[in-house]
């Protein structure tokens, strides 16, 4: 009797792996859609690597593109790094602030990420990735645009390039206040 | 004409198969040898209409047939000669082609070999493999028919994937399949032996040989997947955790166990069960990859096509793995062990910590590449996991594993002894203590880095022990010097083949721990004439040319980098495809033995007056590289008939 139960139990076993592999016909891995968009985007409030104040509220009233990334993530953060601060120069005086958010990191990594690539825009680390979690990133690199009123309105997945922030801030920025 | 003639071979090919799987099974059953005969001119016939396929695909790449959409898809006549053949394993279809060639050519090696030899397992054996093989046909028949005709046929082809027109490419698939498909030969006998009740050493026995060869390729196949990574991507690493990477990975680390467990089994009658499992596991985790990488179920930088074909491998892989745990499961009464642990200070236990600590990092590895659909599923949240969760993880499994390496080989059967422990063990712990202070005195800071060169130094001082002492014992009993030393390698090939096994694996883990450690980078944008200075050696930008390549437009950079030696040219370059959106980056390197000095072209200016470049100064990388030649000599060894006298 109890041997019969430990025949069926055995192959048994496989079978959760099997459906959760099934699942995945179900899904796209490719489209990361986010039920942030149109929404406000989720306040936070961290200490940049400066020890600056870090937080969203600070920047009402101005385009924000937020940016998640981390020193271990290659290529894709280290391909984009050179466009976040290219669009930094180029936006600043616009009323556009660039944020960045590093997640998962070590500190001495991700200060020798940005000291690489001179980003000279807020960063700051998120500690236990609560900020991410609230975002909803999938993983890194992530860019969320968000217009004056706070709302997220469009969410890069993968490296930024110049051509699509452009195209993002520009949009946002020919909206009446 | 040859997509109707490939076609008609695939289907043909299928049938035999099926046919031939179907007759051996009842030949086994019923022993009539007409039936398994019928069984093995199947097999034969399978391996000839496989190899015309290849042979066919080879010929309408060489000759430029765009009909077959295949060869439309991943070659244009600018392809070069060597690409066009390769281009056969360049995308999924002729992967699978190759996949069942290699299944085709083993099975035929296994119909060769045991034919007379083991009349009992063999028939079984053979129905298993083509069993296997009829799966791979009917991929090629229905998902991914790789002589899909094209209409209208096209002037000129799309090209191969750039990323693929590289050395790694030619070899790297071959090697992991080989490494894949080879580990289908000890699955097939361990399910013969379940099926036949013959569950002793027997079909570990047999197999031993089968499965070094199937680790070694596989081996082989992970290092030129992470050289292809390191010269061609152009980040300037070579292991990333991806899920193409990790797929790879899972299977090495099972097989790795069970190279190691069949030896408890093979001396101490224990672990039928679990070695039975490993192999299933193993076996079952090539599939896997397969069905992760081409089934598109979870994100990857690895872009493949996807289709169907993922259904097939699910529901192939649900058939073989609940079979064969079923089969497992009917033959428990016999599988119990006949040999009990007899105390935790032995050699038993120290390579069922080995086992434990593998089989976790393959756990852990499946656990965090599926963790976005597990995710997913429980939470409705698309969440992955990235390299710190694999590092976090699978760093102090690693170093445990480097620690029982030591261990394992030099610590006695069923209990060492107090005297047993110093005689092997103390003057390696005196060595690695010795390599700590002096670690650390020079400088390194890092304690994994410095946890694992520490573990390093141990374990090859005690395969430098054990080996003198040997040497030195076969000189006592009148050995000439060449005798003692070659000769004792040949005589007792598979313990030392192990040992130079292991070897190239310590020189792995120190290329692992000094890159990780010690390299730097530094990105920047250079005038021309202007120089950059990393780590000691300065990069000076001479200027850009621009030349008209065979099927791309190619812009080279010049630079001149000098380290207070003769000064050395590097020409990395961005190469423009009509059919890619997105330049390649064609990095170009100096490999060193401690270092290697790595530059990539960035961004530029049309005139050339401007370039951004990538420079990485990366350390001990080629010893990833040495230890893989130093793992196919100890492979080698280990595979030689044994010479060893019965004592």
């Amino acid at each position: 009797m109890k041997s019969r139960w430990v025949r069926l139990v055995i192959p048994a076993a496989v079978v959760p792996v099997l459906l959760l592999l099934a699942y995945g016909f179900w899904t796209n891995p490719r489209e990361i859609p986010s039920p942030l968009l149109g929404k406000p985007a989720a306040a936070f409030a961290l200490a940049s690597f400066t020890g600056a104040p870090f937080n969203l509220e600070h920047y009402r009233g101005r385009v924000v593109m937020l940016n998640f990334w981390a020193s271990w993530c290659r290529p894709a953060c280290y391909e984009e790094a050179p466009t976040l601060e290219r669009v930094w120069q180029a936006y600043k005086d616009k009323g556009v602030v660039v944020l960045g958010v590093d997640v998962q990191d070590s500190d001495e990594a991700a200060r020798k990420f940005l000291a690489q690539f001179g980003h000279s825009f807020p960063n700051a680390p998120d500690p236990g990735g609560r900020v991410a979690i609230d975002y909803g990133v999938y993983g890194v690199p992530e860019t969320f645009f968000i217009d004056r009123q706070g709302r997220v309105r469009f969410k890069q997945v993968g490296a930024l390039t110049d051509d699509i922030a452009r195209k993002q801030l520009d949009k946002l920025l020919a909206e009446k206040p | 004409m040859i997509p109707e003639l490939g076609y008609a071979a695939t289907v043909a090919a299928l049938a035999l198969a099926i046919c031939g799987a179907g007759t051996s099974a009842m030949g086994a059953r019923t022993g009539r040898t007409d039936l398994l005969r019928a069984g093995e001119r199947a097999a034969v016939g399978v391996w000839v209409l496989v190899t015309a396929c290849v042979a066919l695909m080879l010929y309408a790449f060489l000759t430029f047939d765009f009909s077959v959409r295949y060869v439309a898809f991943n070659t244009s006549r600018g392809t070069p000669f060597y690409y066009r053949i390769t281009a056969l394993w360049g995308a999924l279809e002729g992967s699978i082609i190759l996949w069942s060639w290699m299944l085709s050519i083993y099975t035929l090696v296994v119909v060769v070999q045991y034919r007379r030899r083991q009349p009992e397992l063999y028939p079984w054996v053979l129905a298993v493999l083509l069993g296997i093989l009829a799966f791979f046909l009917l991929i090629m028949t229905v998902p991914a028919p790789p002589f899909e005709r094209l209409t209208p046929i096209p002037p000129d082809g799309r090209g191969l994937n750039p990323l693929l027109e590289d050395s790694g490419m030619i070899t790297h698939p071959v090697a992991l399949y080989l490494g894949f498909t080879g580990f289908t030969v000890p699955f097939a006998f361990a399910m013969a032996a379940l099926i036949v009740g013959r569950t002793g050493d027997e079909w570990i026995t047999i197999t031993r040989r089968w499965t070094i060869i199937a680790w070694y390729f596989l081996s082989l196949g992970l290092l030129i997947g992470g050289w292809w990574s390191y010269h061609v991507l152009g980040w300037g690493g070579y292991w990333a955790w991806d899920p193409v990477e990790n797929a790879a990975f899972m299977p090495w680390l099972t097989a790795t166990a069970f190279l190691h467990s069949v030896m408890i089994q093979e001396r101490r009658r224990m672990l039928k069960l679990w070695n039975l499992s490993l192999i299933i596991l193993t076996f079952g985790l090539t599939l896997f990859g397969t069905f992760l990488t081409r089934s598109g179920i979870i994100g990857s930088v690895h872009a493949f096509t996807q289709g169907s074909i993922g259904v097939f491998f699910l529901a192939f892989l649900g058939v073989v793995l609940i079979g064969s745990f079923a089969l497992l499961a009917s033959r428990l009464d016999q599988l119990r062990g006949q040999g009990e642990l007899d105390s935790v200070v032995s050699r038993e236990s120290v390579f069922l910590l080995n086992n434990l600590f593998l089989v976790a990092a393959a756990f852990t590895v499946f656990f965090g590449t599926v963790f976005p659909l597990l995710s997913e599923a429980v939470r409705g949240v698309k969440v992955s996991v990235g390299a710190p969760f694999f590092n976090l993880v699978n760093i102090p499994i690693f170093l445990a594993l480097l620690f029982l390496m030591g261990v394992g080989p030099l610590i006695a059967w069923r209990r060492a002894s107090a005297q047993n422990l110093k005689r092997n063990f103390l003057a390696p712990v005196a060595a690695g203590v010795v390599a700590a202070a002096v670690l650390r005195i020079g400088g390194v800071g890092n304690v994994i880095v410095l946890t694992a060169m520490t573990l390093v130094v141990f374990v090859a001082g005690t395969i430098a022990l054990d080996y003198v002492r040997a040497v030195r014992a076969r000189r006592r009993s009148g050995d000439a010097w060449g005798v003692a030393t070659w000769g004792l390698l040949l005589r007792q090939n598979r313990r030392y083949g192990g040992f130079v096994v292991h070897l190239g694996i310590l020189v792995i883990a120190l290329g692992v721990a000094g890159s990780q450690a010690w390299s730097t980078e530094t990105e920047t944008t250079l005038d021309r004439g202007q120089s950059v200075e990393l780590g000691g050696y300065r990069v000076r930008f001479d200027g850009l040319s621009a030349s008209e390549e065979s099927n791309h437009f190619k812009v080279t950079g010049t630079f001149t980098m000098s380290n207070g030696g003769a000064p050395a040219t590097l020409y990395p370059a961005r190469k423009f495809y009509p059919q890619e959106q997105t330049p390649i980056a064609a990095v170009d390197y100096k490999l060193g033995l401690m270092k290697d000095v790595y530059l990539v072209l960035g961004e530029f200016a049309r005139d050339g007056s401007q370039a951004t470049i990538k420079l990485k100064i990366n350390w001990m990388v080629s010893w990833l590289w040495i230890g893989g030649a130093v793992l196919t000599l100890g492979a080698a060894l280990a595979i030689l008939p044994e010479r060893r006298r019965a004592a």
